[in-house]
């Protein structure tokens, strides 16, 4: 089978910074696929590139087996939602969803059809005698996504869609976009610094630091069984033990991850420290515990009988709960 | 300790300062009392005054104004010279106006997209250096350009292209003795002087054309032609009627440039001034004034209904 998108050792540099450098990546046809990273990880050039906004530097990229360095991106089956939507602010909605139909002289009555019919997929339907300014953001966001769909792209890339929405509407589209690509078929490519949103949404996650790829995987592969520390803390917020107190309690000297929930007071302890912050989130209480200066984290039912800031508690986990990772941080 | 600070303020700042923060709209007035009062009476009051002159008439023997309303200047101004003149103007500034975009654009498209750092301070300082030397210089140095014995002349020669500057020369109408003294010269110059208003408002309209509209487009499938077309140029147009609005009115009014460079034919400045002065016909003058007015009205109310005023 082959890829919706591959990328091969491509690098792509800014005069002396490194936006991307030397990332491989598959993304498989019909995969929902998440591009993770903090800002300046080159996530977003990533997308970029796969667009054509941006040549790489070296290396190549190939779109469902076709090398596309050089060509621009209006040769390019793929269309984009844009961060902060790129509404063409003199046309209306229907003008704005049509707009790709309309450069390829599609008849006047046909594209307005097929324009109506990707604003209702995106419960819109009627919309399309106002203007972008008058609409709402999460409205804007929808447009925006109409627009990049009536063409049935073969590959649709959304850079932080859901960035500037609050968070009731974004937990919303978060559904819908999920459902609207099971609909549709289409590979989604979606770059996003929310983890939450990325382990909830994607089919496989692409985490990004500095330029590179650090891990790819599954969701739950990202979030259990993180392969560097910078994975362990940026995705699950797990806690990264050193590898001199790993040595101490598993007899290798490499760093681990320890999610904050696999940790319990009392017990057999195996670390101990003192509760310097706690923070009710309902069903669970966050402690963040200093632990002979090592901070750590710890989510544990909430109740009445936990100790408060202050106190010295004993830590206990599962072996099974320490993830080995490699000895580089 | 008082959550308030409630000793009140002793300075006439501090209780000024207190009024203010309570009472917004006073200052707004205040700060806007002076120009309001500068635009209301001393220059909307002398143009109503010159307006009502042009419905006043002269007396052909004493040379006297008779403060009677009539039409009759009007009927005058309709006369085959004297809607010449109008007609001459106004050509000239539409040609002005259409020339000036044609080359402004390309400037203040690669002012706006492509020029960084100290390009375009560099684009900045040639677009307004022009624009800080006397302005008389500048004709006058047009006219020495243009002349017969002037270097336009001298290069057309050396090149061996004289021919060709007889053939524009001998243009009907536009044509003459030479360039300093035809209308081709007037535009020149005029084409010159005013460039800078028509670049300025353009570049600032593309600049704000933002970069992911242009990658939008070009996703959706827009090629470079199709993008400028549907996208760029639709959003730089209100920039482009703004740079017009200068270039036309402007043109419409100036009556140094023609009385300079040029043929003896009269525009509308030059003919107000006449009138005024030498012929001291203020009606008339004051009726020709009118002219650029009505057209300049005309002229925003089509901009307006193009929707060149849209994005503002």
């Amino acid at each position: 089978m082959t890829a919706a998108v591959s990328l091969r050792a491509v690098s792509r540099h800014f005069g002396s910074v490194k936006a991307l450098d030397d990332v491989d990546l598959d993304i498989a046809a019909g995969e929902f696929f998440a591009m993770l990273g903090p800002s300046g990880s080159g996530k977003t050039t990533c997308l970029r590139l796969i667009a054509g906004f941006e040549q790489p530097t070296s290396g190549h990229i190939e779109i469902f087996g076709e090398r596309v360095e050089g060509v621009p991106p209006y040769r390019r089956s793929v269309n984009t939602v844009f961060q902060d939507y790129a509404l063409f602010p003199h046309m209306n909605v229907i003008e704005n969803v049509a707009y790709s139909l309309m450069l390829r002289k599609v008849p006047k009555a046909e594209r307005l059809k097929t324009a109506e019919a990707a604003l209702e997929l995106v419960q819109l339907g009627g919309y399309g005698a106002r203007r972008p300014g008058q609409l709402s953001g999460g409205q804007r966001q929808r447009v925006a996504l109409a627009r990049a769909i009536v063409n049935k792209p073969k590959v649709l890339l959304l850079d932080e869609p859901l960035g500037a929405l609050d968070l009731k509407l974004r937990e919303n589209m978060q559904e819908e976009l999920k459902s609207l690509q099971k609909r549709l078929g289409i590979t989604f490519v979606f770059v996003t610094h929310d983890q939450g949103e990325a382990l909830s949404m994607a089919d496989r996650v692409a985490v990004f630091s500095e330029g590179r790829i650090r891990q790819v995987g599954t969701p739950e592969d990202i979030y259990q069984r993180p392969n560097t520390p910078f994975v362990a803390d940026f995705v699950g917020s797990s806690n990264v033990l050193p590898p001199a107190l790993v040595e101490r309690l598993a007899g290798v000297r490499r760093y681990a991850s320890l999610r904050p929930e696999a940790i319990r007071l009392g017990g057999e302890a195996r670390l101990s420290g003192i509760i310097v912050a706690r923070s009710y989130l309902g069903p669970v209480t966050r402690l963040a515990i200093d632990a002979a200066g090592l901070r750590l984290h710890a989510v544990v039912p909430s109740g009445a009988d936990l100790p408060g800031e202050g106190d010295t508690v004993g830590l206990g986990f599962d072996s099974a709960a320490l993830h080995l990772m490699g000895a580089e941080p | 300790m008082s959550a308030i600070d409630t000793a009140p303020p002793r300075s006439l700042g501090g209780r000024l300062g207190d009024l203010f923060w309570r009472r917004p709209g006073l200052l707004v007035a205040l700060m806007l009392m002076p120009p309001a009062l500068w635009l209301g009476i001393v220059y909307i009051g002398s143009l109503l005054t010159l307006l009502l002159q042009s419905f006043y008439s002269l007396d052909e023997f004493s040379g006297l104004v008779v403060p009677e309303f009539t039409l009759a200047t009007y009927a005058e101004l309709l006369r085959p010279s004297n809607f010449d003149i109008i007609l001459r103007t106004v050509v000239m500034a539409a040609l002005v106006t259409i020339a000036s975009a044609i080359i402004a654009f390309p400037i203040a498209y690669v002012a706006a997209r492509y020029a960084r750092g100290k390009w375009k301070a560099l684009f900045y300082l040639g677009i307004m250096l022009p624009l800080w030397s006397s302005y008389l210089v500048k004709v006058y140095a047009w006219k020495l350009i243009l002349a017969k014995e002037g270097i336009l002349t001298w290069l057309f020669g050396t090149l061996h292209l004289s021919w060709a500057l007889d053939a524009i020369l001998a243009i009907p109408a536009i044509g003459g003795n030479s360039l300093s003294v035809s209308y081709i010269g007037t535009f020149l110059v005029f084409v010159y002087i005013w460039l800078p208003y028509m670049i300025l408002p353009t570049q600032a309209a593309l600049e704000r054309v933002p970069v992911n509209l242009i990658d939008a487009s070009s996703d959706l499938g827009g090629t470079p032609a199709m993008t400028f077309r549907n996208v760029i140029l639709p959003l730089a147009f209100p920039g482009i009627v703004a740079g017009s609005i200068f270039t036309f009115s402007l043109t419409l009014g100036d009556y140094i440039i023609p009385q300079i460079v040029g043929t003896s034919r009269l525009f509308i400045g030059q003919a107000v001034y006449t009138q005024q002065g030498t012929a001291g016909n203020i009606p008339l003058a004051a009726a020709f004034t009118v002219v650029p007015i009505v057209i300049m009205g005309i002229y925003l109310t089509v901009a307006k209904r193009l929707g060149a005023f849209d994005a503002l």
